[in-house]
């Protein structure tokens, strides 16, 4: 059964073309030293994509095929390890091969999905307070590059209260990978997390497999009982690497050098997001860096057809505006009572604050009320705004009563007398 | 019977080549053996003696030399009671079932009948010796609310056939025989409660089409005056993400006075699936008192399940609304998103290297859409009943931009246009129907002169708007700036909906003409006004009561006491 072939036909970019026979579509193969999986069948003309590139391979490389499709392990020992795109450790560790898992599974049956219903805490005020992350949900952080989306995931590695982290790492730098390594590492969260890592310098085919390999192992977990937040970033350059493999592969571009299945390759990913009954959970947080800050930019665009909302990141924050989350009613009725109330409240005073400042940078007379807002947006934006800020949901919604009350009079909140009358604070 | 067979020379995403050498046809069925499964494709292109099929599955494992069994059916659905309340992915496999048997994942090559297996309790409507042709009814059973008609199969060729047997009243398995027919020649034909047709082909049994011309009543105000749907017509609704598309669609599906809605979700988030599917069985339609679930299909193919599948599930939803039809029932069909439907087109279109039109699309995009919405409409069956399919699909547009070409291509065949604008859900307008940009061409439940009256005023007053931008409010006159007034008015109180009030999310057609009435006097009024402070303060009066009146039961003492304020409101400022 194992037989060797030594004669390849074509290479072309990644792929490379051999002629075989009883080959399986989507099986995995070696070719010289690197996997390789079968994209196309042509009679005894087998196409292989090199996860390692097409750079170097020589005609005469032997060419294996293993008569399976693509696997990784999966168990405990996963924990605190760190693998490249094709599933190899690139921590030194051994290398894995208990327990193989096939990747890119089938969906889940939609009627046996369930209504989302609990809430994952970040200790991040604008995410726990104003758009609340809920298990199995999907969500984008859109962005531009140079903002600290880097900084703001591995935040949420560290402080968000679910069993297993996953980290499916698309071009990063090198730099950033040591940064994530080093943060979770330092902080402890490592334990808890495992790596899939592909760095720009990486060939482009491991990019593409990352959220598969991250996705198939976190839904295992989840399975099994778990609450699993999977965290990938940058999902632009998965889709650029889609690209590059489409183009290479002669299919017909669509939207702007896109292939035309973008939506459904980003879908097919974004929908493993699940709350399974009796078992635990999978969440997908996904970093998509918007090139020249244009939400019409096709990955953007696919992607907010696709996910349950979006975290807009602009200037080191979380945007209060733009941002949404889709399910944050399902959960945040059941958290404390005065938590939407004071949501919309602080939403809506702020609004006005943003209006005050234009009017202010445009020279007009502030008023006693512009001035309210004025420090009402400066404390909003230094004590709950920023990134560093690290408080449980309770403890934000306590300081959001401090801050309305330090600023306001009671009546000029909009909120309900009786949620002032239990909470406003009284000492001030 | 004879099989026919082929084997697999290649693969390339999810479409096969076969080679074969038997007759077969295109769209025709065929399956591929692997191992133990067996997974379905159609044929979609014949070139000597290869045939390609799309695999409605994950291609995986497939190798060359597999054998692929052709079924000489085209890709059918199963027609007979039991649709209703009904899941089923995009061919027709009943998610419930599939559930039960497979757990929680989707496993490829499992294909469960869609008709479930029970007795039903079946009445004769004919007798021995009766004359039925493709179309009659034969019997009934009760199902749910409605009484399901059997009818002769509407595949068999169109002539006169003769009832020989016809089974007594009582209780039957959906598949057991219960009439025999006779054609011309002699020849038996056996009929049972189910039977299939091909979902690529319209249902054309009965007399004649009719111009849709009643409304089809939404209880969304700005649906039902403004940009009315008719009942057999056709209405699309583009927007951008996070414009409401999804929500307006399940405010219809709701709400809509329709006997049968189907929805087929396709191509979007599963998360939206289920809020219908643990949604609908709780509320009651307010019209029969029963579950809304009774009066419900859904097919869905959500966006991570197979794209060809997705190809599939607006046709197989559109016949299952057809054959309603035949009952003389009025169907809604709504399908979101017919932009997925378009890129699964794509998808195909590219695997076959076909010369791609604009965006990719294939050439034959805008024909295959008109080709889709043409099969909405009023018929008249040959029992002399009418009855309706309207179809109402959704559209998401690349960037939100409508010159796309799937937008464009369902404009031009369109009765209605419903456009969602990103602004008006940013600013929490429900719905985000965007009052100067949508259109329809059909008649609504408010006479159309005074439409366009109260629609005139609406784009002075966005004029006004934009002049004031420019201008200020110092330099407009008292006159515009009333015209401005009132358009803002009209869109808060009669074109916004509060959905989350039980009264005002849902408005009956009396109301909303009783309501519109004393609007079209308030707007076509003239006011004694000069100073814009005042001119403010009224229109501010006048929203906050006309807002309570709307959040009054009808005809409620509440009810009348608002009616009376504001009638008190606006005349003490008019001019005579």
């Amino acid at each position: 059964m194992e037989k060797i072939y030594t004669k390849i036909e074509s290479i072309v970019g990644n792929v490379v073309v051999v002629r075989a026979t009883g080959v399986c579509n989507g099986d995995l193969a070696l070719v010289g030293d690197s996997y390789a999986n079968v994209i196309k069948l042509d009679n005894d003309l087998v196409s292989l994509q090199v996860f390692s590139g097409g750079v170097g391979v020589k005609t005469n490389d032997p060419v294996k095929f293993l008569g399976r499709s693509m696997e990784i392990s999966y168990s405990e020992n996963l924990l605190g390890r760190v693998f490249s795109g094709s599933g190899v450790p690139r921590d030194h560790g051994p290398v894995l091969t208990d327990n193989m898992i096939k990747i890119g599974g089938p969906s889940v049956n939609p009627s046996k999905r369930i209504v989302p219903k609990n809430l994952i805490r970040t200790g991040i005020p604008m995410i726990d307070v104003f758009n609340t992350l809920v298990e199995s949900q999907k969500l984008p952080i859109f962005s531009v590059s140079g903002e600290p989306y880097n900084q703001l995931l591995a935040r949420i590695a560290m402080q968000a209260e679910v069993d297993i982290i996953i980290l499916g790492g698309m071009g990063l730098k090198y730099d950033d990978y040591l940064f994530f390594k080093d943060t979770l590492e330092k902080s402890g969260a490592m334990s808890r997390t495992i790596m899939f890592v592909h760095t720009a310098s990486d060939p482009t085919v491991e990019c593409t497999l990352v959220p598969d390999l991250s996705l198939a192992v976190g839904e295992r977990f989840a399975l099994d009982g778990k609450r699993v937040l999977v965290l990938l970033t940058d999902m632009t350059n998965f889709a650029d690497a889609q690209k590059e493999m489409a183009i290479t592969m002669e299919q017909v571009p669509s939207n702007r050098g896109y292939p035309g299945d973008l939506y459904s390759c980003l879908a097919s990913r974004y929908e493993k997001a699940v709350d399974f009954e009796g078992a635990g959970s999978l969440t997908i947080l996904a970093v998509t860096t918007m090139p020249g800050d244009d939400v019409t930019h096709p990955v953007p665009d696919n992607t907010g057809y696709i996910t349950e909302g979006q975290y807009y990141l602009k200037n080191g924050r979380i945007e209060p505006f733009g941002s949404l989350s889709r399910l944050k009613q399902n959960v945040n009725k059941d958290t404390r009572d005065d938590h939407r109330a004071l949501m919309d409240a602080m939403i809506k005073l702020y609004s006005s604050y943003k209006e005050s400042l234009e009017k202010k940078s445009m020279g007009f007379l502030m008023t006693d009320w512009d001035n309210k807002l004025l420090k009402y947006g400066a404390l909003f934006e230094e004590k709950l705004m920023d990134l560093s800020v690290n408080i449980p949901l309770e403890k934000a919604l306590d300081l959001g009563w401090e801050i309305l009350a330090d600023c306001f009079e009671p009546n000029e909140t909009g909120l309900k007398s009786t949620l002032i009358k239990e909470r406003w604070p009284k000492n001030l | 019977m004879e099989t026919k067979n082929g084997y697999v020379t290649g693969v390339s995403g999810n479409m096969v080549s076969v080679k074969f050498d038997c007759s077969i046809r295109k769209n025709e069925i065929g399956y591929i053996i692997l191992n133990n499964l067996k997974l379905k494709g159609e044929v979609i292109r014949i070139n000597s003696d290869i045939a390609k099929m799309q695999i409605f599955e994950m291609t995986d494992g497939i190798k060359v030399g597999d054998i692929v069994e052709f079924t000489d059916e085209l890709m059918s659905v199963e027609l007979g009671p039991g649709l209703l309340t009904q899941v089923y992915d995009g061919l027709q496999n009943p998610l419930p079932e599939l559930a039960k048997n497979c757990g929680f994942f989707l496993q490829r090559g499992v294909y469960l009948s869609a008709i479930p297996d029970r007795e039903w309790d079946f009445t004769p409507l004919v007798k021995e010796g009766d004359k039925v042709k493709p179309g009659y009814a034969v019997g009934s059973v009760p199902e749910g609310l409605f009484t399901h008609k059997i009818m002769v199969p509407f595949g068999l060729p169109n002539k006169e056939y003769v009832v020989k047997k016809i089974c007594p009243s009582g209780k039957y398995n959906v598949r057991a025989t219960i009439a025999v027919i006779t054609d011309s020649d002699g020849k038996d034909k056996e009929l049972s409660m189910v039977f299939t047709w091909p979902i690529k082909k319209p249902i054309n049994c009965y007399k004649e089409r009719l111009r849709p011309d009643e409304p089809l009543v939404t209880k969304i105000r700005c649906i039902d005056g403004f940009f009315p749907v008719a009942k057999g017509g056709t209405f699309c609704v583009p927007g951008p993400f996070g414009a409401g598309k999804t929500v307006l669609q399940h405010m219809e599906a709701k709400n809509a006075e329709v006997d049968v809605v189907i929805v087929a979700a396709c191509g979007e988030r599963a998360g939206e699936v289920v809020e219908v599917l643990k949604e609908f069985p709780e509320l009651t339609d307010p019209r029969t008192g029963r579950s809304l679930m009774e009066r419900t299909v859904i097919i869905c193919n959500t966006s991570s399940m197979p794209v060809a599948a997705r190809e599939a599930s607006v046709y197989t939803a559109v016949t299952i609304a057809e054959y309603f039809r035949q009952m003389g029932l009025d169907v809604l069909l709504l399908a979101d998103s017919t932009s997925r439907w378009a890129q699964a087109m794509r998808e195909m279109s590219g695997r076959l290297e076909e010369i791609p039109g604009e965006e990719a699309f294939p050439a034959y995009l805008e024909s295959v859409i008109a080709s889709f919405y043409e099969r909405a409409g009023k018929v008249l069956l040959y029992d002399g009943k009418v009855a309706s399919v309207t179809i109402g699909g959704t559209v998401s547009p690349a960037g939100g931009n409508f010159d796309e070409p799937v937008t464009q291509a369902t404009l031009k065949v369109v009765g209605a246009f419903h456009g969602l604008s990103r602004e008006r859900s940013d600013s929490r307008k429900y719905p985000a129907i965007h009052p100067l940009d949508s259109w329809s061409k059909y008649d609504g439940i408010i006479e159309k002169n005074k439409i366009n009256v109260v629609h005139n005023i609406l784009y002075r007053s966005n004029e006004v708007n934009q002049m004031m931008k420019v201008v200020g409010e110092e330099g407009t006159s008292a006159k515009d700036y009333i015209v401005y007034q009132k358009g803002e008015f009209l869109d808060s109180v009669y074109l916004q909906q509060n959905s989350f009030d039980p009264i005002d999310a849902a408005v009956t057609p009396e109301r909303q003409i009783y309501t519109f009435n004393l609007l079209y006097q308030i707007l076509t009024s003239d006011y004694d006004l000069n100073d814009k402070k005042e001119i403010r303060n009224f229109f501010n009066k006048l929203r906050q009561e006309f807002l309570d009146w709307n959040n009054t039961e009808w005809n409620s003492i509440q009810f009348k006491i608002h009616e009376n304020n504001l009638k008190e409101l606006y005349t003490s400022v008019r001019e005579n």
